[in-house]
């Protein structure tokens, strides 16, 4: 420290640039833009795998699950009894936790033809899955090795317009997009979407920041059908989702942060899954309400997927049939408490719950007799698609949203 | 300094003389790690970015170059106001953490006596809790009826409707919360290194206890100020977890806008774009601002 040189810290902190150097820079500028420029072209024009995926492809004795948190109980018993059955190790991650956070992780490594270090992921019906469809990122299930699927699931959950013939995808779970709120704070019944926009709630309304979300409750409000609506329609939903917003009405646009606020009075009411107020009920035992507004209630579908580099494919297929065997469909529903694409599922618990005393009857009765895990056809008529996207007409879909939660 | 053992001294020398030619590139042997790392991590990303900003397509039809400059102009006529709504609660937050942190590091360095490593520990304490963790628990402390607004209105110091959680406020607060730490130790630094026997003189030379602190401490510890104004002005102005956890409408920052154009919308030339006005925008701003208050007065105080 004794020896101080201005000059030479001044050497070092500053550039002086002379016309050759400039020169050199600016070459290594333009080498440095012709590599990227090869870099990120060319994704879409990959051929979609088909059947001949499976060719000699052999079970390899284990395989690696990405699914969201709090979709299989903390002692991952029906991963235990796949074990046992099988032999087949599974090796389990809560890895995903947003939609379009995880294709963002992914996408590079697919485009390269690399391994995502899992074999089996769970997405939502939404514009990602579309996206990796679209890109080749799946591998076609062989429907063959689906026994369980073709005899167990309901006709429901087959064949939808997401994913035509189940070609990619199985269902893992269902859900309703609905209106939850909080008793101890709302003095009235809630029961469809405009109270939402109810200026007496003003700063105490939870909306959520999702665009597919936010977008099928602007078009229900407006009374169109997401699963058929066209840019005119969204343009004016998003007029009204912007008049709530600007009349303060909104207090936050939440991702799954909402039922926190929902218990402590932040907010008053808030669009909500139904499960999770489903578990927050049970668990935390608070007496939320969760209702399919009058206007509709949406539902999505989580689903099995097989990425199209997956090192295991073979036992990721098995694992997806397996989760189709009604008892063990059962004892996930009752964990997850979502809607379960396997119907005979009710049958199990309602006979689980004759069996049971005590709390375990208590709970088992609430959650069979429960129509946010086992809607009537009735409820079932309520509930709508999502805006189905593509993605030529994402591109104007997303930002118009986009705009609504990023004031 | 690394540097001492490669300049040759005047007069004989004890050890044998490196040849010229090794001695003459030591210099750039040595600083060659740093030029590496900063083509590595600074060059390579900045000019993949730069190329990607300037390109148009889709994820599904794939990105090419066509130097749309046209991405920026969209990006200033979309964003302008999230832009400027950034630097000026990156603004404030600096000006509040400066407010806090600059009486923190002077009552260390001055007053701290014997504990002071003690006290820059506790300083420090919070910082190892993860800093989304630390925001999201500003969210429960700052519940409309949580530990700190449920306790002052139930002794009726605030009014029933009030609300500080998804406000600007709320999020400069977690902002200037967040950043303190890079407030407060670039001026601890200064002012420890100081030489307290100065405000002795200027005492005896008959400044009072202001004049003093104004005419002889102020302009010592500005540097540390500069570097702390830098270290907390650039990552809050940037800053999206703040403005997410405890902003509301209204309130949103640039950085989540960058973040949603990647991973939402993928619109990797728009993010990309919007990137690159934030970096300018803050070089500009730093530049004047070194302008204004001159690097070489941050080297020599560095160098003392």
């Amino acid at each position: 420290m004794t020896r101080y040189d201005p000059a030479l810290a001044r050497g070092l902190t500053r550039a002086r640039l002379s016309r050759r150097s400039m020169l050199q820079m600016s070459g290594l500028t333009a080498a440095g833009l012709a590599l990227t420029a090869c870099g990120v072209q060319g994704q879409g024009a990959k051929k979609a795998p088909d059947a001949s995926f499976w060719e000699g492809r052999k079970s390899n004795g284990s395989l690696a699950f990405a699914n969201w948190p709090l979709y299989m109980d903390s002692e991952r018993t029906q991963l235990t009894q796949f074990t046992e059955r099988t032999g087949i190790k599974v090796t389990y991650d809560e890895a995903v936790q947003e939609n379009h956070s995880w294709f963002g992780k992914i996408q590079p490594k697919l485009a390269n033809g690399e391994s995502i270090g899992y074999d089996l992921m769970v997405l939502t019906n939404g514009i990602e899955l579309t996206k990796l469809i679209e890109l080749g990122f799946l591998a076609p299930l062989d429907h063959e090795q689906l026994p369980n699927f073709d005899a167990n699931a309901g006709e429901l959950y087959k064949n939808t317009s997401y994913d035509p013939g189940n070609t990619y995808t199985v269902p893992y779970t269902s859900g309703v997009t609905g209106i939850a709120y909080n008793p101890e704070y709302v003095d009235r019944e809630i029961t469809s979407i405009a109270d939402l926009w109810d200026p007496k709630f003003e700063g105490k309304v939870g909306m959520m920041r999702d665009p597919q979300e936010i977008a099928n409750f602007g078009l229900l409000l407006n009374g169109v059908d997401p699963a058929e609506s066209t840019e005119k329609d969204w343009k004016k939903a998003v007029e009204k989702l912007e008049e709530q917003r600007d009349k303060g009405i909104v207090r936050r646009y939440y991702e799954q942060d909402y039922i926190q606020p929902l218990t402590n009075g932040d907010v008053w009411m808030s669009m909500a899954w139904s499960g999770d107020i489903y578990q927050q009920n049970a668990e935390e035992g608070t007496n939320l309400e969760f209702v399919v507004p009058e206007e509709g209630g949406t539902i999505w579908t989580d689903c099995l997927m097989i990425p199209v580099t997956a090192k295991n494919p073979v036992d990721a297929l098995m694992l997806m049939d397996f989760l189709y065997e009604p008892e063990i469909a059962a004892g996930l529903t009752e964990y997850i408490t979502y809607i379960t694409p396997v119907p005979e599922a009710q049958e199990i618990l309602k006979e689980k719950a004759a069996e049971a005393s005590g709390k375990e009857k208590k709970e088992l009765d609430g959650l069979v007799d429960s129509p946010l895990v086992f809607p009537t056809e009735e409820d079932y008529a309520r509930l709508h698609n999502y805006v189905p996207l593509t993605t030529d007409n994402e591109k104007s879909f997303t930002p118009l949203f986009l705009s609504v939660t990023q004031s | 300094m690394a540097m001492e053992t490669t300049t040759p001294e005047g007069g004989p020398s004890p050890t044998p003389t490196p040849p010229r030619r090794v001695a003459a590139a030591a210099p750039y042997f040595l600083v060659l790690p740093g030029w590496l790392w900063l083509a590595v991590f600074f060059v390579v990303p900045i000019v993949s970015m730069v190329t990607m900003s300037l390109m148009s397509g889709s994820l599904v039809r794939g990105f090419s170059l066509t130097f749309e400059f046209g991405n920026y102009a969209d990006a200033v006529a979309t964003y302008w106001g999230q832009i400027l709504r950034s630097l000026f609660y990156g603004g404030c937050a600096t000006l509040l953490c400066i407010a806090i942190g600059y009486p923190v590091a002077y009552w260390i360095a001055f007053r701290g006596g014997a504990y002071k490593s003690t006290y820059l520990l506790l300083l420090l304490l919070p910082f190892f809790v993860s800093f989304v963790l630390r925001t999201i628990s500003w969210g429960f402390l700052l519940a409309d009826d949580g530990v700190l607004l449920g306790t002052l209105k139930d002794i009726g110091l605030l009014p029933d409707g009030t609300r500080v959680l998804n406000s600007a406020p709320a999020v400069v607060f977690g902002l200037a919360y967040n950043f303190l730490p890079f407030m407060v130790l670039p001026i601890y630094a200064v002012l420890e290194r100081m030489d307290h026997r100065l405000v002795e003189a200027a005492r005896d030379l008959y400044a009072g206890r202001v004049q003093a602190f104004v005419r002889v401490v102020l302009p010592i510890s500005l540097p540390g100020v500069f570097a702390g104004v830098i270290m907390t002005f650039i990552p809050s102005s940037a800053d999206y977890i703040n403005a997410k956890v405890l902003g509301g409408t209204h309130n949103t920052m640039i950085g989540q806008v960058i973040e949603s154009q990647y991973l939402v919308n993928n619109a990797y030339p728009m993010a990309a774009s919007i990137t690159f006005i934030l970096m300018a925008v803050l070089l500009i701003g730093i530049f004047s601002y070194a302008r204004a208050l001159g690097t070489e007065q941050v080297m020599e105080a560095q160098a003392r």
